[in-house]
């Protein structure tokens, strides 16, 4: 009997069984990261810095991070008088939900085989899963303009207008990165996007698989720089620059809701990575196309190339000064958005040449 | 299952943009237009056509309306003050519009000019979109963006630094 793709219809309990468990992994595997990664953090930029980075909690202070919340936990939480209210409570949980709900489309290995149903080892499969990444990251604004305008404060409005500015001008440029990519994959849905990338590199190389960052090395250069500016993560963190509006948005925050703010921050660097991998990098698949390599579990790679990937960004934030906010309106408009557009038209007329 | 969900997505587009048009306060009506547009998205997902959707909130929530909030707090507008006059004369032009849009359906469903038809299954995937649009309908695809290419260049004109002996 040849197996079939569980669904809802063929045997709903096993399905939503099966969807519960995967959802509470994803979820806990992105928290994990999340609170490990502000760990990892201060761990890299100490070392760049030479210092030594957390030491006191636990070994090489490895449990900073349950220190750190625990701490942020039992501080005072002070809303100012003057707040809108409402606003001012959601805008934490506006960040980090269209954060977290993006992971749901990104694939972590094959179809496993268990009885007689294939189970996809992603929470759903969307036929336009990129263009539901593309509206959920253009989500996580709101958090931060709502945040910026509840508080009351100038320091806070400005960090507010600046990051929608800034959201505006990077989502156009970050969109048409993209296109480029489906323009060779001809499909919107990730799963297929992934297959594809394990093929034979350009046909031929059967050792190297196709990853689309061979093809498309431009559209992967101008997706790193548009999405670190989308996240608002150094050089672009233009709504937070401490040096010129306090803390930007979340000046007016504390406690458990400035600890969101953080969560967000990184769980956004987390589904960035984890999209420039899945659209870029291949995925959950092996980097060569050899025995041993591909007896590790997919989940396994798709985990390397997001810290790696994480790494990269930290060591962008240790190693560059903030970009002036002039700097950063002309260099998204007079420099990512037309190589974006040249880059489609050049692929355009590779593709219709090629075939 | 799917009537339910069409009216309650109904309900709720139709309460968020009421209240959107009756808010004093720019930013609550901004997100009150962002939730119906919301529900709007889940409609036409429900209609067969998930990439009507996904436009929907990529460029309506999440662009469009960021611009406007953007806009709103950049000129930092406070709530209106009560206009003076009557107030028939403001709400006079928009009650008669609207009774008569409310006529015309009302005569609409009585004609029912899609009796006992109903909307099957349909499900629209993104590349006949992409085929219907720059196959059949592209030329009307090229004007609009012709269009939005003038009123670029017209923007441009009209925002553009002013050089000496001009504008005086």
């Amino acid at each position: 009997m040849t197996p079939e793709m569980l669904s809802l219809s063929n045997s709903p309990g096993i399905f939503i069984g099966v969807m519960l468990v995967k959802i509470l992994v994803v979820f806990m595997v992105v928290m994990l990261s999340v609170a490990y990664a502000t760990w990892w953090e201060r761990k890299i930029i100490g070392h760049m810095q030479t210092r030594l980075g957390p030491m006191r909690t636990g070994w090489h202070g490895l449990l900073q991070p349950f220190a750190d919340g625990i701490k942020l936990f039992f501080k005072e939480e002070i809303i100012p008088t003057q707040a809108t209210i409402v606003p001012f409570l959601l805008a934490p949980a506006m960040i980090l939900v269209p954060a977290l709900i993006t992971v749901a489309v990104i694939p972590f290995g094959p179809d496993l085989h268990i009885g007689n149903f294939l189970i996809p080892q992603q929470i759903t499969d969307l036929n336009v899963g990129v263009l539901y990444i593309l509206a959920f990251a253009g989500l996580g604004i709101y958090g931060i303009v709502l945040a910026g305008w509840a508080s009351n404060s100038k320091y806070s409005l400005l960090g507010g207008v600046r990051a929608s500015a800034q959201m505006i001008s990077y989502e156009l440029a970050a969109g048409l990165t993209i296109i480029a990519v489906f323009m060779l994959s001809e499909t919107l849905s990730l799963r297929e996007i992934v297959a594809l990338q394990q093929e034979p590199l350009w046909g031929i190389c059967s050792f190297v698989p196709n990853w689309y960052v061979f093809t498309q090395p431009l559209a992967f250069g101008l997706f790193i720089i548009t999405g670190l500016a989308e996240i608002n993560r150094t050089p672009f963190d233009m709504p937070e620059a401490e040096s010129e509006l306090v803390s930007g948005f979340c000046t007016e925050y504390s406690s458990m809701k400035y600890a969101l703010f953080f969560l967000a921050e990184y769980a956004n660097m987390i589904v960035i990575s984890a999209i420039t991998a899945t659209l870029f990098l291949g995925g959950w698949s092996a980097p060569l196309n050899w025995g041993l390599f591909n007896m590790i579990p997919g989940f396994v790679w798709l985990l390397a190339k997001v810290y790696f990937l994480m790494f990269c960004f930290m060591w962008l934030r240790a190693t560059f000064p903030r970009v002036r906010y002039d700097q950063l309106m002309r260099m998204g408009w007079k420099v990512l958005l037309p190589l974006a557009l040249a880059n489609v038209v050049v692929t355009g007329l590779v593709v219709v040449v090629l075939q | 299952m799917t009537t339910v969900l069409f009216y309650i997505l109904g309900f709720i587009m139709l309460t968020a943009t009421l209240l959107c048009i009756t808010r004093r306060n720019p930013v609550h009506a901004v997100i009150y237009l962002v939730a119906g547009f919301f529900a709007l998205a889940l409609m036409f997902y429900l209609l067969g056509a998930p990439l009507a959707a996904a436009w929907q909130i990529i460029v309506y929530a999440g662009a469009i309306m960021v611009l406007f909030l953007f806009i709103i707090m950049m000129l930092g507008l406070a709530p209106q003050e009560t206009p003076e006059g009557p107030g028939w004369r403001r709400w006079g032009p928009l009650v008669l519009l609207s009774a008569s849009l409310m006529v015309c359906t009302v005569l609409l469903i009585m004609q029912d000019p899609a009796a006992g038809k109903e909307i099957g299954d349909f499900y629209l995937a993104p590349q006949a979109v992409g085929e219907s649009l720059f196959g059949r309908y592209v030329l009307a695809v090229e004007m609009v963006s012709f269009q939005l290419l003038f009123a670029t260049i017209g923007a441009y004109l009209l925002g553009r630094p002013l050089s000496k002996g001009e504008g005086q």
